[in-house]
């Protein structure tokens, strides 16, 4: 009993992951830049949907919605104040632009709303599932985030997949110089792939403050790095990588809790990952050549 | 080869913006003007998981010093307040806010609000002979050294004190502890608590930890479910005891709840379902409900200065801590233009000479007092959490 209560709990955990994880690989398959500033955008996009479901009283969805299109916003205007202009420099200044954008984003949001955390108020109406007379409780919340990670993923897959604008994303992570000469527009390609990597952040954070619901600035922080190993994990620019990068990365934490070591939970999650990358360095489903959107 | 040197250059370049951030801390507010009045410096958490306790003691602190200053100052000379943020951190952070504050011209520390930032400094404070008197920090470790004094009661005392008001009140025959293993505060009093446990015949079922910006409790509450306890002990800060007490409710765990003083706090998060916390038990030197005139009068005067904010025990602390170093001030005849070391020699004799006592409003009624090693003579008192507001046992 303890131990599948666990693993589900392990699950719910990755699901999170795995949703973060989603706007880390898309980022690198396509601008072939980390950007780091991805964990601040979930903690932006809980503080809008706080403020818009419990402040301003509007029913949660909504509220979630509201903060999709606000960290769209946010996403984009990341992308073409700071990042945009660094495309031809090289990777390292974009990286270390984008730990800047995360501290500016964790500081805003300290001067906003100020340093006492707040208890988010979850989004989730689900009803608890009890098994086994209540000896396994499911909480509304672990199943929403399952439930809501595993549709992101497949229809991001198809998206990718089949729309005009999906085929445009794989083809700029293949080559970007060939795609322009195709026709393809590639500053409106990376553009749409920040919007959606930024509206995933802000389900993600209603999700991962639904479960866990401590909003304070450096609520991001954590799970930004989670996800980001989940991705790395998985094979960087893969979406299915991504999924189970960030389920395996949240079953392993929570096992590892429970039978091995509170203290060394995440020592054993990263020397996890470290022997995976030994064994294969692009991680579970990279490829070697080039990275998939 | 080629990734590895790009990990170290972000690494290197992390620890610059890291320092150059804590670099830049240090000259806010340095003022020329030192010798017009006697420099209290305050160092706690701003910002960061345990705000709500820095924050309340620098308001706490401001209070008391805008008092003194009204009624003319301490022998006639004013009282002025220097504040730091140490984000309750355990190293460079608390270090740098201690240096900050000497930058400001700090001669008497009230000083820091967590342990673990305590620890970091008072070898610091010791090596420059400065007077702390810290209002919360509760390790024992903290009064180590002779220039080190506290005005709360100490970890072990919570820690004991715990586990003996549990067996004392048959609470429970089955306790589980989850604690902070990187936090100094939360593992010295889980220690001292399982070592009384075991004294006391408490069986400790489990013992399980976690460590800081742990969000997910699931595998810790599971535990001590599967283990059957009817008591969890909770020696940590408030900010993890919300999430434990929501998680625990997740699944339908509802065994008792006893924590120390860091529970305090936890009514005062925004957005908090209290109902989640009806029944929690913990220990604590302060009720804002009691009668006496002087907590009453302490009590309004916040609420009036902080947007109608009810004061928390570490407020408390911080309002004493402020009147006892008035009152040796004044009877030590301190004066503006003594070092911190002239002044520290005076003090750290006078506040454990025999006939200084403090009459304050964390005492629980009776005179304050000190002994040489630097802990304070108060006794922890047990509160419960009913209706949304403290209750006494």
């Amino acid at each position: 009993m303890g131990l599948l209560s666990n693993l589900i709990n392990g699950i719910s955990l990755g699901s999170i992951y795995a949703v973060i994880a989603l706007g880390y690989t898309m980022v690198y398959g396509i601008a072939k830049m980390l950007n780091f500033a991805h964990g601040d955008v979930i903690m932006i996009g809980a503080y809008v949907v706080y403020l818009t479901s419990v402040r301003a009283g509007l029913h949660p969805l909504i509220a979630v919605v509201v903060s999709m299109l606000a960290c769209t916003i946010l996403g984009i205007t990341i992308e073409k104040i700071a990042y945009k202009p660094l495309r031809q420099s090289t990777s390292l200044a974009v990286l270390i632009t984008a730990i800047g954008v995360s501290y500016f984003l964790q500081n805003m949001a300290l001067a906003i709303f100020g340093a006492n955390p707040i208890n988010f108020t979850s989004v989730v109406s689900v009803p608890a599932i009890k098994l086994f007379d209540g000896q396994i409780v499911i909480s509304g919340e672990a199943s929403t985030a399952i439930v809501v990670s595993l549709i992101i993923v497949i229809a991001l897959s198809i998206f990718i997949k089949k729309t005009k604008s999906g085929k445009a994303m794989l083809a700029v992570s293949e080559d970007k110089g060939a795609a322009q000469l195709m026709g393809i527009n590639v500053n409106q390609t990376i553009s749409l792939t920040f919007a959606i990597g930024s509206a995933l952040a802000a389900v993600a954070g209603a999700l991962y403050c639904s479960a866990y619901p401590i909003l304070s600035n450096t609520t991001g922080a954590m799970p930004g790095i989670k996800a980001f190993t989940a991705a790395v994990f998985g094979g960087i620019g893969s979406i299915p990588g991504a999924m189970i990068g960030g389920i395996l990365i949240g079953v392993i934490e929570i096992l590892g809790k429970a039978y091995i070591s509170t203290q060394l939970a995440d020592a054993i999650v990263f020397g996890v990952l470290i022997v995976i990358l030994m064994v294969k360095p692009t991680g579970i489903l990279g490829k070697k050549t080039s990275e998939k959107v | 080869m080629k990734n590895l040197k790009k990990v170290l250059a972000v690494l290197v370049a992390l620890t610059l913006v890291v320092t150059c951030f804590a670099a830049c801390g240090g000259n806010e507010g340095k003022k020329d003007d030192t010798s017009a009045t006697i420099k209290i410096g305050v160092s706690g958490p701003l910002t960061g998981g345990a705000a709500q306790y820095g924050n309340a003691v620098v308001n706490a602190a401001k209070l008391a010093v805008d008092e003194i200053n009204a009624a003319g100052g301490v022998n006639g000379v004013k009282l002025e307040l220097v504040t730091a943020d140490d984000e309750a951190d355990s190293g460079d952070k608390a270090v740098s806010a201690y240096n900050s504050l000497k930058d400001q011209g700090m001669q008497i520390f009230l000083g820091t609000v967590t342990s673990g930032s305590c620890l970091a400094v008072i070898d610091k404070t010791a090596a420059d002979q400065m007077f702390q008197l810290t209002p919360s920090a509760s390790a024992d470790a903290v009064i180590a050294n002779d220039n080190t004094f506290q005005i709360c009661f100490t970890d072990s005392n919570q820690g004991v004190g715990s586990a003996q008001y549990i067996a004392n009140n048959k609470l429970a025959e089955k306790v589980a502890v989850i604690y902070d293993s990187s936090d100094a505060y939360s593992t010295g009093i889980y220690n001292q608590f399982k070592a009384e446990a075991a004294k006391q015949g408490v069986t400790l079922v489990a013992e399980q930890s976690f460590q800081k910006d742990n969000k997910d409790f699931s595998a810790q509450i599971n535990a001590c479910k599967a283990a059957g306890a009817e008591l969890v002990f909770l020696p940590i800060y408030y900010t993890e005891a919300s999430l434990i007490l929501q998680q625990a409710a997740a699944i339908d765990y509802a065994p008792k709840f006893f924590g120390c003083d860091g529970l305090d706090g936890l009514l005062a998060i925004e957005g908090f379902d209290t109902k989640l916390a009806e029944g929690v038990m913990l220990l604590t030197p302060f009720a804002a409900d009691a009668e006496d005139e002087a907590t009453q009068n302490f009590v309004k005067a916040y609420k009036a200065a902080y947007n109608n904010e009810t004061p928390n025990q570490f407020a408390a602390d911080a309002y004493d801590g402020i009147y006892i170093i008035a009152k040796l001030i004044e009877q030590e005849g301190i004066t503006a233009d003594m070092s911190a070391a002239d002044i520290c020699a005076k003090l750290k004799v006078a506040i454990c000479a025999d006939g200084f006592s403090y009459m304050g409003i964390t005492g629980a009624g009776s005179a304050l007092t000190w002994d040489k090693s630097g802990a304070v003579s108060k006794a922890p008192m047990a509160v419960v959490i009913k209706d949304g507001a403290y209750a006494a046992l």
